[in-house]
């Protein structure tokens, strides 16, 4: 994965094409950005590094018209910019690929191109719209049928729309809201040719991201940002990664964690040949087979949507299988529901937090008891003992560090790692040997991670079977004692985690066998 | 059945349909940039009382018809503020806004007569049917579509018009998109306020135009609760139509049919209930409601827009 560092601007004495002067955001309670220095050279990638929180997402936010900053001036090739909206930016040449793509599901591939443009005026010619987005797709290696609808698009194809939505506006400011995010590690390099080529046309790429490899591997210069203040610019070939890393944090990062060598048990959980239908009807899982021994974590590899939703949800009774058996414990619990899942002691830690996991207007102690309220001593029959509730509350925090005001506190005012720190404590507590976590560190900031990682690890050393679902492959190499990689509700491969490299991971995510990478 | 005889009950299913068409096109284009609009009985009866009010007074029947329009559409502008700018509940200030306009059409219809006296039992002017030269010479289709009043040739006119506008112009796919996902309608520049506003109250005026159909063609004059429940066939015709003009059309002849139809049945001493023909309508949304509630797929292609009933707001820390 290395590119040419070499670009057109030849240093500090030219006209840069984004200049950002003293940018202060402020959000209720939150300062996002607090005068923020920001240069970006035309022919240049340029990396803007950052934890979740770091204020990156709004200063690009900013640049591209959705919020205003409160303070500061933005100068675009040298002349300072009022930019008021969304209109302003595109006129300008500034174009942004949000992480959340900005897409209308309904609409055509054409049709979301040319959203929002001035011209035509009125009449719409397709067809001939259509040619043009086909010859700029050809130019940069962007395959796209400009006929397609979006929801018919796979998300690799999508982002290829944004990215051509942007060009066809004729941006040559270009930034990338966390871009790999949803790619495999191939597209992911597909893009980065991408990238280098608008950089080589003298086009400015900006590209968001807290992922320190991606930052050596695909930018020229990189800016680190925490707790909404730039830390750092510099150019990426004068650093390193423990270098960024400490930066980004603000102290030294371990790249380890402490795994103690595995001590299987016997069989908690099995499938055999499951087949599962999606929400839309179509096959979601096609003949899985996996198991899974007390002690072992069993981590889940795959590109988002190749049905690892599903595996999650027909292991906690949420999704009824069409065939195929699941069994717990060596007892068959095919099509179960949650509740006899609870009660079979599945902990389920889903990837929606605040949607599945919690009810984010409820406070703690509430959402603590969800699992365990029908039984002493939180209640006595139909009711509830508020004093236990209490009790048990205060004592969980206490266990799990949960840092908040207080056991009354409504859940949706706490940050993503105590979030994800109360449902763990309940789904620990309730479950008995079995844990079902679907992306548990997605979204946290490195502290929090570490934190979740090694409530994981600790389940695992008191012998717990865990199914880990997970888009980071770092995480899943780290935690995981195999890894299964499923594409297109198929487990194509199952390679234990000390033999598996993100490389041989990745092809499998992109659907080629593992025959194909034995002994790799 | 003769041929006249069919005919002449078409004629009569277009003329019945043709207040309810206008509606519905209204509250699609509403719909369509995401905002509902459940206000349509009130806004219809303020349509057709203040169209008959003004056009009694000033002789005009366009006067009539300005007045209904612009009732409309003020009426429409203050669902747009309490939903679009306030960001309140959708389905309560419609509500809201049906109750007022009953009670208000009413309160009015008693005063707005000559000498404060009231307007009902008056006989204003009317839209005369304008047999088109030509075209009403053609055998049973001159007869049923070629010998009507002017709103309903200006509904001819109306319907491909806004078919087109919506899928072949670059302010429909504007539109089409507001209403489907505002944040990225947004993003890309457009003005998702101004335009769920421009919507909602254009919206408005056809529909107190289809108010206006009612007191000067297709009933002249005016009593109370004059729509006769109009306003929420055309709610359930949007669903029924899944939002597109040209169904639209299918389901208004079809709903208007029902209700010239049972006026023969009844004459002709039929054993089917009234209430259960006006019933139909209501049936056969729900059936629309489950096909495409059932089926995502289909839902994608032409369902209600996503955004429909939910308000947009930019700024929103996450």
């Amino acid at each position: 994965m290395t590119f040419d560092h070499g670009h057109n601007g030849n240093g500090a004495d030219v006209v840069p094409a984004v200049r950002m002067v003293g940018i202060v955001k402020r959000f209720p309670g939150v300062v996002a950005n607090d005068g923020v220095n920001l240069e970006v050279r035309a022919g240049e990638i340029h990396a803007l590094l950052g934890e979740n929180g770091a204020g990156k997402s709004t200063l690009m936010n900013i640049l591209a018209g959705i919020y205003r900053p409160d303070e500061g001036q933005i100068y675009i090739h040298g002349r300072l910019a009022d930019i008021r909206s969304p209109r302003d930016a595109i006129r300008l040449g500034i174009g942004m690929v949000h992480q959340h793509f900005m897409l209308v599901e309904t609409l055509s591939v054409a049709e979301n191109i040319i959203l929002g443009l001035e011209r035509p005026r009125l009449r719409l010619n397709m067809s001939h719209i259509e040619e043009e987005i086909t010859e700029l797709s050809r130019h940069y290696g962007l395959q796209v049928d400009p006929r397609a609808y979006i929801w018919q698009l796979s998300v690799g194809e999508q982002q290829r729309v944004e990215i051509l939505k942007a060009l066809y506006r004729g941006a040559d400011i270009l930034i990338m809201d966390e871009p790999t995010a949803v790619l495999t590690p191939q597209e992911a390099n597909d893009l980065g040719r991408t990238l280098r080529r608008m950089a080589g046309e003298g086009k400015a790429i900006i590209f968001i991201t807290h992922k320190l490899d991606e930052v050596a591997a695909f930018s020229d210069r990189v800016t680190v940002l925490r707790k909404g203040r730039v830390i750092a610019t510099m150019p990426t070939a004068q650093t390193n990664k423990a270098e960024l890393a400490r930066l980004m944090v603000g102290r030294e990062v371990l790249f380890r964690l402490e795994k103690e060598p595995a001590r299987l048990g016997d069989v908690m959980l099995e499938l055999r040949d499951v087949h599962v239908l999606n929400d839309k009807g179509l096959p979601a899982l096609r003949g899985v087979s996996l198991e899974i021994r007390a002690g072992e974590i069993l981590g889940i590899a795959g590109v988002a949507g190749n049905g690892q939703r599903e595996l999650a949800e027909v292991v906690t009774g949420l999704r009824p299988v069409t065939s195929g058996r699941l069994l717990i414990r060596g007892r068959d619990v095919t099509n179960y529901s949650p509740r006899e899942a609870i009660q079979a002691g599945v902990s389920h830690v889903p990837g929606d937090r605040l949607g599945m996991g919690l009810v984010p207007n409820l406070p703690v102690s509430d959402n603590v008891i969800l699992k365990g309220y029908r039984k002493p001593p939180l209640s006595q029959g139909p009711f509830l003992d508020r004093h236990a509730v209490v009790r048990f509350a205060q004592d969980l925090i206490q266990r799990f560090r949960i840092d908040t005001p207080s056991h009354t506190t409504p859940v949706r005012l706490l940050s993503g790692g105590n979030l994800q720190r109360c449902i763990l404590a309940r789904e620990i507590v309730a479950g008995r040997g079995l844990l079902v976590a679907v992306h548990p560190t997605r979204g946290l900031d490195v502290g929090a991670t570490e934190a979740v990682q090694r409530m994981l690890l600790e389940q695992r050393a008191r012998g717990a079977a865990i199914l880990l679902i997970s888009e980071d492959l770092e995480e899943l190499l780290a935690l995981s004692d195999r890894i299964a990689v499923m594409y297109e509700g198929e487990v194509l491969g199952i390679v234990p985690a000390e033999e598996a490299d993100v490389e041989s991971i990745g092809l499998m995510m992109a659907g080629s066998r593992a025959t194909a990478v034995a002994g790799g | 059945m003769s041929l006249a005889l069919l005919a002449s009950i078409l004629a009569v299913t277009i003329r019945a349909g043709t207040s309810l068409l206008y509606a519905t096109i209204g509250e699609i284009l509403t719909e369509r940039s995401g905002i509902l609009n459940l206000g349509l009985e009130g806004i219809m009866l303020m349509g057709a009382m203040s169209a008959f009010a003004a056009a009694y007074h000033s002789g005009s029947l366009w006067v009539g018809v300005m007045t209904a329009m612009a009732v409309g559409g003020a009426l429409a502008l203050i669902h747009a503020f309490l939903s679009i700018t306030l960001r309140a509940d959708q389905v309560v200030s419609g509500l809201s806004l049906t109750i007022f306009g009953a009670g208000l059409s009413s309160f009015l219809g008693q005063r707005l007569g000559p000498d404060s006296k009231p307007l009902v039992g008056l006989i204003g002017p009317q839209f005369e049917r304008l047999p088109l030269p030509g075209l009403s010479g053609i055998p049973f289709l001159g007869e049923s579509f070629f010998r009507q009043d002017l709103l309903v040739y200006l509904m001819y006119l109306l319907v491909p018009l806004v078919w087109y506008f919506l899928y072949r112009t670059r302010p429909g796919l504007h539109l089409r998109a507001v209403g489907e996902n505002p944040r990225t309608a947004d993003a890309m520049g457009i003005n998702v306020l101004g335009a769920r506003y421009l919507y909602t109250v254009l919206g408005g005026m056809l529909v107190g135009l289809g108010g206006a159909h009612l007191s000067l063609a297709y009933t002249p004059g005016w009593t109370d609760n004059l729509t006769g429940g109009r306003g929420w066939i055309a709610i359930a015709l949007v669903i029924f139509a899944m939002w597109d003009p040209l169904r639209a059309v299918v389901g208004a002849v079809l709903f208007g049919g029902i209700n010239a139809v049972q006026f023969r049945m009844q004459a002709a001493g039929t054993t089917i209930p009234a209430a259960f023909l006006n019933m139909l309508p209501y049936v056969f949304t729900v059936v629309v409601l489950v096909v495409i509630t059932w089926w995502e797929a289909f839902r994608k292609r032409v369902g209600a827009p996503a955004a429909l009933g939910v308000p947009y707001m930019r700024e929103e820390w996450h």
